[in-house]
């Protein structure tokens, strides 16, 4: 009897009137957990009741306790017919069983009815007592602490970092069972909130125990996920990073009270691990019930990319033995493992070495319902391969491991694709193993990692490279390749120098395919995959170029698989990297040169696009030093691109870019126009709108070349769902409507924050669903943060002058280089290997250039000219021509002082009020400091409606829902006695309706880490730095002068 | 390609205060998106038409579900599905409280019924007033009327603390509600020049000094709603002060002695010095009626107001004279009803002061 729990109903308040005669209600609660269940007195005739209850007590197992969730019914009590229900709150008790976390929740939380919403609120108060349980051979795993964050939480050190756990469970879906057929839709739709609790619970205590086994106490970059299979079931599915974390400023490590994992193990010299609780689904309380499997008889593996960015550390020549022993150590740490992922998105300082390239997998599945309950595990073979292949795809890029790295599905009646992605990276083996390595060698090897650039230097030997890429030296130190451009699933290391800003980067497709039952889906799901992937890499690429940037962070390919289409969409966080070579541009090349005309409009539109590059690299602040090209030994002999560059059109757009399929493929930026879908193919490239000014927007945690954030965060979620109207859709007109939805969306986004400016959209997270036929639905999730322009131009000048001296150190080496070589080199590099790309493409991939399509919008090229605000356009050319002197170095350097300036920013808004929560997708609160970690949020809700129209129609219906799901989120928050919830992430939100028989019904699925912050003005830090702080203030009132 | 659903929610509630006033005004959604297109914020933000009209219904489904919620101010601030800060909830209750000066002098001291709603399309024609806002104005006096009606203690306070307005709305809304009850005539043409201003002032000293909740000692039986019956009964006792013809003489003369020199119409002044005190004294006998409490307002424009107009006398000059008018009473030793007569006629003095004007 490891644990009580203790609960005590105080309350109630807004209670909905359930008898019409008084207009007052009778209402009493029910308290459940697992199977026991107490009752409160009736409180008669009031719509605020007050129980005030005596405490209920449940003596329960630790294994119950990490699994069920407390359920608390509030009913209105009836003479002479049945009780009805008003709603229920499940609350999560998995906080209180660590005691670093939350100690009591108390507090009201919304009365939640699937049917009628937020129905008044409750007001409770619950505690858990937990003994010490010696048993090494438990169930249960309380004390593993869960984050959502993907990176190591704030208040945290990681002392190990152990690696990669997965866990899946999977039950029937209630909605699928024979039963659902006469119970109402309430009954329904409480089944499965409640049988998703359970299994979230289960698969959260089943990761808690492989994370003991490898000695952890903490999952870093949680993410569980659910997969509606319909028919064929219902799988929740986890993955994370298991460490071991010290908490920061408690001097003696602290760790938990219930079971302190790896002292506990060292103290044993008999390490017993687990064996059971690890991978088995038989101990299910759920399970027993069902014997539905999930089975694949069917199952189609996609080729799959791995995208530039490449190369192995070339292992030696300066690194020499340190170099060569940290090599041997990481692998050996690493290959005790069956996976060396890790899903966290930024690292400690000098635990990312060199990054690879992007690794992905697909493969298409066909659901099955096969009882077969001796098989459970197909799912799991499933997930198996395929992360057996990005194993292999980063091996294959020189690295041993794969960072930031996640898994998700797309279903479609018994069509399933599934995807695991990640960056293929080379590790700092101090962080994975006990601190043995700690000490001289670590030193050492500090002082030869270059600061900045050591992640883009290539992983692999130049002289065996797994596939052709065009190198060059470190354009930071001088010394190592890089390649031309760098695609990861990462945020942007903290170190990293960029020049300008970035800018969220989109592409965006549809594939019409026929529709096919079985087999048949499959297979053409499957053959249509590569080239989608290809087409969305193309894009990509284009629009990395035309913003004159030359990597991609954060990227996170979508495809969504529909009754009769498929859409694919890549949202990444493009950066000028300053270690990686000055892209080219891009260059239009007609196929008929013979014609006047034509050659006129290819050169007419080859301006154009020049135009948009030198605009946007105005606007994202890239301006590179002049670095005259060194001589550079890059693999690819240029013979050939000296006689192109003939042809070009003087201003040398020069050009390299690969793309590397794993199959060799290769794509180059010499776009070839030979019909009118190739032209469409090359206005989508330009119909993309910027931001107005005062906006800039990013896909990562942070934006690169912003630091000055001050405090006015606001989260949001905006759902569309568009129906396509003409029948005889085409691929152009498809992506023409996708890229609009997307477009449109964004730009009203844009207006509705505008009174925010100047702002940034930051982490923007877009998700596609195709719920029916002609319809798509794009949810986006995203928080829109304030800074100053001014506080960056000033705060940062102190802060960077190490690398800004770097900075010139660099500069005065340049300078040695004769002057004379700029433009021949710069002209001639970049077009190599441009052709051979070309060649390789259309031979090797069988897909012309010209069905890259999307079509042209005119309009957005006025919008483009339209300004934001005029008066705010002034001031903002105003404040960047004063500035243009300091801006430079500080730019390059911002990211290294971000931290600095969270600390020290914002004149924060004193009067803030209680019981606000914040939200944030982001792991942190600009102008605050996270003082405590309370818990993993994770919850499940279903809405259903049967009076749609009376509720305002689908978009009242759902604004409604997710305007309650937030409200419950932060009700949990606060009752746990905390302020904020970041990382918060909207993992699934699938909307049905249907508008004839005026129903709806929606589920959402959102989870965070609850936590409480403390404004830093609050703080009072007062460190040497702080005058500047002191005239932030000034500063911002300043601003509105100009 | 059609939108089906569009929304945006944030953690914190977007209100735009610009969409909120035409949603206020009763626009529909089509004529608020013309109007702000007019109002050139297409130009100023380079957004396009579709990204207005996407905006303005998300900001009317916003205020659709918090309407339900401003008619009870206080579970505006208990709730929690919309996250707004304070001072944006006080700035959506303000403004959702505030009303028309137009659309309510045409309502006050009108019976908050049926009927009256019924001809708020009338209202809405004349005044200009949207019929939408006309209700929603309309359906706030009746809401307030009806949970401080039978209230005891400060009737602006009472407002104040269920409706949690601003000291300024709530103190117009006390007015709105003690002309409601009280029925004062207001519409009438000759009535038609007194703003709303002008009134809500009048009903504010009146609930100050002739309500029950007036006097001290009658703490029990606070009522700010209705006049004091018991002092209405007293003022018939006034009558005196022109019935007993020595005591008229004695007060005009102490008048005249006090004031010869310092009046630019001191003849007409003396001419109408009875008549003038007749007509006042007469409005305070008679308000045990509740047809004459009804019609004090165009009594005292009709008694003292217009024949003062007519003779073009200065507002100083009035005040000269009701002050002296007033004073001078407690120097006739026959009078012995001082303190009614200064709860009567200080209240009163400041209402005509307030009221003398074109």
């Amino acid at each position: 009897m490891p644990g009580k729990l203790k609960v005590k109903i105080v309350a109630g308040r807004h209670l909905p009137v359930m008898d019409r005669a008084s207009d007052l209600t009778d209402a009493f609660v029910e308290v459940k957990f697992g199977n026991t269940t107490f009752k409160t007195d009736v409180y008669h005739k009031s719509l605020n009741p007050q129980w005030n209850s005596e405490w209920f007590k449940f003596e329960v197992d630790d294994e119950d306790l990490q699994d069920e969730p407390l359920q608390i019914t509030v009913l209105d009590h009836d003479t002479y017919s049945a009780n009805d229900a008003i709603g229920k709150v499940y609350i999560d008790i998995d906080p209180l069983l660590y005691s670093e976390a939350a100690t009591v929740i108390s507090g009201w939380f919304p009365i939640y009815d699937t049917i009628h919403g937020i129905r008044g609120e409750i007001n409770v108060v619950v505690k858990v007592d937990l003994f010490n349980d010696l048993n090494r051979f438990r169930q249960s795993s309380c004390g593993v602490k869960f984050f959502c964050t993907t990176s190591i939480p704030k208040c945290y050190r990681a002392v190990i970092i152990h690696g990669f756990v997965e866990e899946l469970v999977v039950n029937e879906d209630p909605e699928y069972q024979w039963i659902d057929r006469i119970r109402t839709p309430r009954a329904s739709n409480e089944a499965r909130q409640r049988l998703i609790s359970l299994m979230s619970g289960e698969l959260q205590r089943k990761i808690g125990l492989k994370v003991l086994e490898m000695r952890g106490n903490a999952v870093v970059g949680y993410l569980q996920c659910f997969d509606l299979e319909g028919e064929s079931g219902l799988v929740v599915r986890a993955i994370g990073t298991a460490c071991t974390l010290d908490k920061l400023s408690s001097t003696a490590a602290f760790l938990p009270a219930c079971n302190s994992p790896s002292k506990e193990m060292k103290e044993s010299p008999l390490v017993h691990p687990p064996s059971h609780g690890c991978r088995s689904t038989h101990n299910s309380p759920i399970h027993t019930a069902t014997g539905s499997r999930l089975t694949q008889n069917f199952s189609v593996s996609v080729p799959t990319l791995i995208y530039t960015g490449m190369g192995s550390g070339s292992a030696g020549k300066e690194g020499g033995p340190f170099k060569a022993l940290l090599r041997q150590q990481t692998q050996s740490a690493l290959e005790q493992r069956e996976f060396p992922f890790f899903t966290l998105t930024a690292f400690p300082p000098g635990f990312l070495v060199h990054v690879g390239g992007v690794v992905s997998a697909r493969s298409v599945k066909l659901l099955d319902r096969i009882h077969n309950p001796d098989e459970p595990e197909t799912r799991d073979a499933w997930w198996a391969e395929i992360r057996q292949e990005i194993k292999s795809h980063a091996k294959a890029l020189g690295c041993h491991a794969v960072v930031g790295y996640s898994e998700s599905t797309s279903i479609c009646e018994e069509v399933c694709i599934l995807s695991a992605s990640g960056t293929a990276a080379v590790l700092n083996p101090r962080f994975l193993q006990d601190g043995t390595v700690e000490g001289c060698l670590e030193q050492r090897l500090e002082e030869n990692l270059p600061a900045g650039c050591g992640f883009c230097h290539i992983p692999y030997d130049e002289l065996n490279m797994p596939f052709p890429a065009h190198l060059t030296y470190c354009y930071s130190c001088r010394k190592q390749k890089v390649p031309d451009v760098l695609f990861t699933t990462i945020d942007l290391p903290a170190d990293a120098t960029v020049i300008g800003k970035g800018c969220l980067i989109q592409a965006r497709l549809c594939r019409l395919k026929k529709k096919a039952q079985a087999e048949a889906n499959a297979t053409a799901i499957s053959n249509l995959l590569p080239f989608m992937e290809y087409e969305v890499h193309t894009q990509l690429m284009n629009k990395l170029k035309l913003k004159g940037m030359n990597a991609l962070f954060g990227l996170r390919i979508q495809i969504t698989v529909g009754e009769n289409m498929l859409m694919g969409l890549a949202s990444a966080t493009g950066v000028y990297l300053t270690a990686l070579p000055t892209p080219g541009g891009i260059q239009i090349a007609g196929k008929t040169p013979n014609d006047g005309s034509y050659e006129q409009h290819i050169s007419h539109m080859q301006k154009k696009i020049n135009d948009t590059i030198a605009k946007n690299k105005e606007l994202y602040e890239i301006n590179p030093p002049e670095i005259p090209e060194e001589i550079i030994g890059s693999p690819i002999p240029e013979p050939r691109q000296r006689s192109r560059l003939l042809r070009s059109q003087s201003e040398s757009s020069d050009e390299v870019i690969e793309l590397d399929l794993s199959h060799g493929k290769k794509d180059a930026f010499v776009l070839e126009i030979d019909d009118t879908d190739a032209m469409e193919d090359v206005h989508s490239l330009l119909t993309d709108v910027p931001p107005p000014s005062g906006f800039y927007s990013c896909n990562t945690e942070i934006m690169p070349g912003i630091n000055n954030w001050t405090s006015e965060i606001q989260m949001f979620t905006s759902v569309r769902v568009s129906r396509l109207s003409n029948i005889n859709l085409t691929n152009q007109t498809l992506n023409k409507n996708f890229n609009d939805l997307c477009e449109n969306l964004l730009k009203s986004l844009y207006f509705k924050l505008r009174s925010m400016i100047p702002c940034c959209l930051c982490h923007v997270n877009f998700t596609v669903s195709l719920p029916e036929d002609e319809l798509i639905q794009v949810t986006v999730t995203a928080v829109a943060i304030t800074f100053d322009k001014h506080q960056a131009v000033q705060t940062t000048k102190t802060q960077v002058e190490k690398s800004s001296q770097r900075a010139s150190i660099d500069n005065e080496e340049l300078l040695q280089f004769p002057l004379e070589l700029c433009t021949d080199t710069l002209a001639s590099h970049p077009f190599s290997s441009a052709k051979e790309h070309l060649e390789s493409t259309s031979s090797n991939s069988g897909i012309p250039a010209a069905q890259r399509a999307t079509s042209i919008d005119y309009s957005s090229f006025a919008d483009r000219c339209n300004s934001w605000i005029e008066l705010i356009k002034l001031k903002a050319q105003t404040i960047r021509r004063g500035s243009i002197k300091t801006t430079m170095p500080v730019e390059k350097a911002s990211p290294l002082t971000e931290g600095h300036f969270r600390q020290r920013s914002a004149p924060a808004c004193a009067n803030s009020t209680v019981g606000v929560v914040k939200m944030t997708p982001l792991s942190f609160i600009p102008g605050a400091k996270i003082t405590k970690y309370l818990g993993i949020i994770n919850m499940f809700f279903i809405r259903e409606t049967t009076s749609l129209r009376e509720e305002g129609g689908v978009s009242g219906f759902l604004h409604a829902f997710i305007a309650e799901v937030f409200a419950m989120v932060r009700a949990h928050v606060a009752a746990l006695g905390g302020n904020a919830v970041v990382s918060y992430i909207m993992k699934q939100c699938v909307f049905m309706e249907n508008p004839n028989k005026n129903q709806a019904q929606c589920l959402i699925n959102v989870s965070g880490d609850a936590v409480i912050f403390v404004r830093e003005s609050e703080l009072e830090i007062i460190s040497t730095q702080q005058p500047i702080a002191s005239c932030q203030p000034a500063c911002s009132g300043g601003e509105i002068a100009t | 390609m059609t939108n089906e659903l569009d929304i945006f929610v944030g953690n914190t509630t977007l209100i735009d205060e610009d969409v909120y006033r035409l949603w206020l005004d009763g626009y529909s959604v089509s004529d608020a998106v013309g109007l702000r297109v007019r109002s050139g914020i297409l130009e100023q933000t380079g957004a396009t038409a579709g990204v207005l009209q996407s905006d303005t219904m998300d900001h009317y489904r916003t205020f659709h579900m918090l309407e339900r919620l401003l008619h009870t101010p206080p579970k505006l601030l208990h709730q929690l599905v919309f996250q707004i800060p304070p001072s944006r909830q006080a700035l959506l209750i303000e403004r959702y409280y505030a009303f028309d000066e137009a659309f309510v002098r045409e309502v006050l001291g009108k019976k908050l019924s049926k009927g009256t709603k019924k001809d708020l399309d009338n209202i809405s024609a004349k005044t200009g007033v949207t019929l939408k806002s006309c209700r929603r104005q309309f359906d706030n006096f009746k809401r307030v009327f009806k949970v401080v009606e039978e209230m005891r203690g400060s009737l602006a306070g009472n407002i104040q603390q269920h409706f949690l307005l601003s000291d300024r709305l709530a103190r117009d809304y006390a007015a709105v509600v003690f002309f409601a009850n009280n029925r004062f005539e207001t519409g009438k043409k000759k009535l038609q020049y007194l703003t709303f201003g002008d009134l809500a002032f009048c009903a504010e000293l009146m609930i100050q000094n002739w309500t029950p909740g007036a006097v001290a000692d009658s703490q029990l039986d606070d009522m700010d709603v209705d006049l004091d019956k018991e002092f209405l009964q007293d003022l018939k006792e006034l009558k005196v002060l022109v019935a007993d013809k020595d005591l008229l003489d004695l007060h005009k003369s102490l008048v005249c002695t006090a004031l010869r020199g310092k009046l630019s119409v001191f003849a007409e002044m003396e001419a109408n010095f009875k008549n003038l005190s007749r007509g006042l004294v007469n409005i305070a006998s008679k308000l045990t009626h509740t047809k004459d409490v009804r019609d004090l307002f165009v009594d005292l424009v009709e008694k003292f107001i217009e024949p003062c107009r007519s003779d073009r006398w200065p507002l100083n000059d009035v005040r000269l004279f009701l002050n002296q008018y007033s004073a001078s009473v407690h120097s006739l030793d026959g009078f012995r009803h001082q303190t009614l007569w200064d709860r009567y006629m200080v209240t009163l003095r400041s209402c005509l002061l307030r009221m003398y004007h074109d």
